[in-house]
């Protein structure tokens, strides 16, 4: 949908020797992990396998860690989260994060622009009409799939090139699952980097270029879409999904 | 709202309430300043004072739990009223009227004087500015959603850390210029912010904690209990406003307008 089709302006996210603790317990040990410009990338892994863990490391929330996050070839080290955020990543949590002190419409302007290719409200509205019926609400009046759809524009009016999307399927029906799925390929065909954490296999491989399979806090396979496909079976029954 | 921004328990209210009285009336006392400046220049000074607090002692405390800044406020509370005391001892100062807003009267069977109804009207006013830019401002907005979620502001890409500072000056200006309100009505000395957290207190707890709209309307109706309380009941009014605060933990642990701590 816009006119601009960024051949994106080249940030890659690396992650190199990334260890993170909980006090004593480690979970996650030295993930190595790359999402280049415009790739859709995912986290499969089961329940407690560190996902969530490497989305907030990435986005400098969790603090207790090791190794290295770059992102558009320099170091982030002790970044602020804010500081992340406006150079160009964009959380959507696995609550999705929708403020109910603020109406729908102050949800969507509440981050700062970031990035020169940041869509409009305008056209946030005209991706999402629901949203603009809706927004004089209060944002969490919104059903699950809608504030899921708040979350995602969100971070795409603050212009952000990477989205850390945290199982963005969980508990919405199939038709919206789907259309989430179409919000994904249209932000990619935009140049934007998706780093996406899903439980869902059967969705992930709809969206995904390349899957890093996640067990006890370690990469264990990383592996492009067509062969995770094949092996799709084989590989759940490895991680115990 | 200083507590749902900044994650501080601010219990230093009641002193600033009187430091903002009492400053007002030195400065009548030893320069003469009328009450309609003091009503800008206090506010300003009690910014500066909060700012200084907060760069000073209450940002070393952030990362801790927010039991350390409650008890340093409080700390900081004895410490001031002492001072005051030490200084100015406890006797009153006296604080006139201000010209021009003397006199009483009747609105059906009940007196007023004419100050408490510009102080009323005044409080309002300020309610309806501070309200006003709560929701109607980008600066108010930010304070909202930071109040609701600091961690998801900060990850939103907003600088939460930065506005902390402002936030607390402007609260403890506001309790300033709280104490300047009050200062013709009362007798101003170094014990009159004491009563006064008490009730800030059960205005906050029957309100919600972090609730904006709550402690407006818990500010109400608190006055409204101890105003009829005392034509009814007499001193024991007081007591009828801890019987409220007990009565709404007890059907609504989080305060009328709070929310539940998610678990």
């Amino acid at each position: 949908m816009t006119e601009k089709r960024t051949a994106a302006t080249g940030s890659t996210l690396e992650l190199s020797g990334l260890s993170a603790w909980y006090g004593e317990a480690r979970v996650l040990s030295d993930v190595d992990l790359t999402v280049a410009p415009g790739e859709v990338v995912t986290l499969v892994g089961r329940n407690g396998a560190g996902k969530t863990t490497l989305l907030r490391s990435v986005m400098g929330l969790h603090r207790q860690v090791q190794g290295s996050v770059s992102w558009d070839g320099t170091d982030l080290g002790k970044a602020s989260p804010d500081k992340r955020a406006r150079a160009g990543i964009g959380w959507v949590p696995d609550d999705r994060g929708i403020y109910s002190t603020l109406s729908v419409a102050e949800n969507l302007q509440l981050p700062p622009v970031t990035g020169s290719d940041a869509w409009s409200v305008e056209q946030v509205y005209e991706q999402f009409p629901v949203l603009h019926e809706r927004r004089d609400f209060p944002g969490t009046k919104l059903s699950g799939g809608e504030q899921q759809m708040l979350a995602i524009a969100r971070v795409l009016r603050m212009g952000s090139r990477l989205l850390l999307l945290d199982e963005p399927s969980e508990g919405l029906a199939p038709v919206i699952v789907q259309r989430i799925g179409e919000i994904i390929r249209q932000i990619k065909d935009q140049g934007v980097s998706v780093l996406l954490v899903e439980q869902n296999v059967k969705f992930a491989s709809t969206v995904a270029d390349r899957h890093y399979l996640l067990a006890q806090g370690r990469v264990v396979e990383s592996l492009d879409n067509d062969s995770f496909q094949e092996r799709t079976t084989e590989l759940l029954e490895y991680l115990g999904m | 709202m200083i507590f749902g921004v900044l994650g501080v328990v601010n219990f230093s209210h009641g002193a600033c309430y009187m430091l903002g009285a009492m400053i007002a009336a030195i400065l009548l006392r030893d320069t003469g300043m009328t009450f309609w400046v003091a009503l800008v220049v206090v506010p300003l000074v009690m910014f500066l004072i909060g700012v200084l607090m907060e760069r000073l002692l209450v940002q070393w405390l952030l990362k801790l739990d927010p039991l350390y800044n409650f008890l340093l406020t409080f700390g900081l509370t004895l410490f001031t009223v002492d001072l005051v005391k030490r200084q100015y001892g406890v006797s009153s100062l006296a604080y006139p009227v201000p010209a021009g807003l003397g006199g009483r009267v009747s609105l059906g069977s009940v007196e007023l004087s004419v100050y408490q109804i510009f102080a009323a009207a005044f409080s309002v006013l300020v309610c309806v500015v501070v309200w006003l830019v709560l929701t109607k401002t980008r600066v108010g907005m930010i304070v909202r959603a930071s109040t609701e979620d600091a961690e998801r502001s900060r990850a939103l890409g907003i600088n939460v850390a930065r506005w902390v500072t402002p936030v607390f000056g402007f609260g403890i200006a506001l309790a300033g210029l709280a104490g300047v309100l009050a200062a013709p009505t009362r007798s101003v000395n170094a014990d009159m912010g004491s009563f006064f957290v008490i009730i800030l207190f059960a205005i906050v707890v029957i309100g919600g904690l972090g609730s904006i709209l709550g402690a407006v309307v818990a500010g109400f109706l608190v006055g409204l209990v101890e105003a009829y309380g005392q034509g009814y009941v007499g001193q024991f009014s007081q007591v009828l406003i801890f019987v409220l605060m007990a009565l709404v933990i007890l059907f609504r642990p989080a305060g009328l307008f709070g929310r539940e701590e998610a678990a």
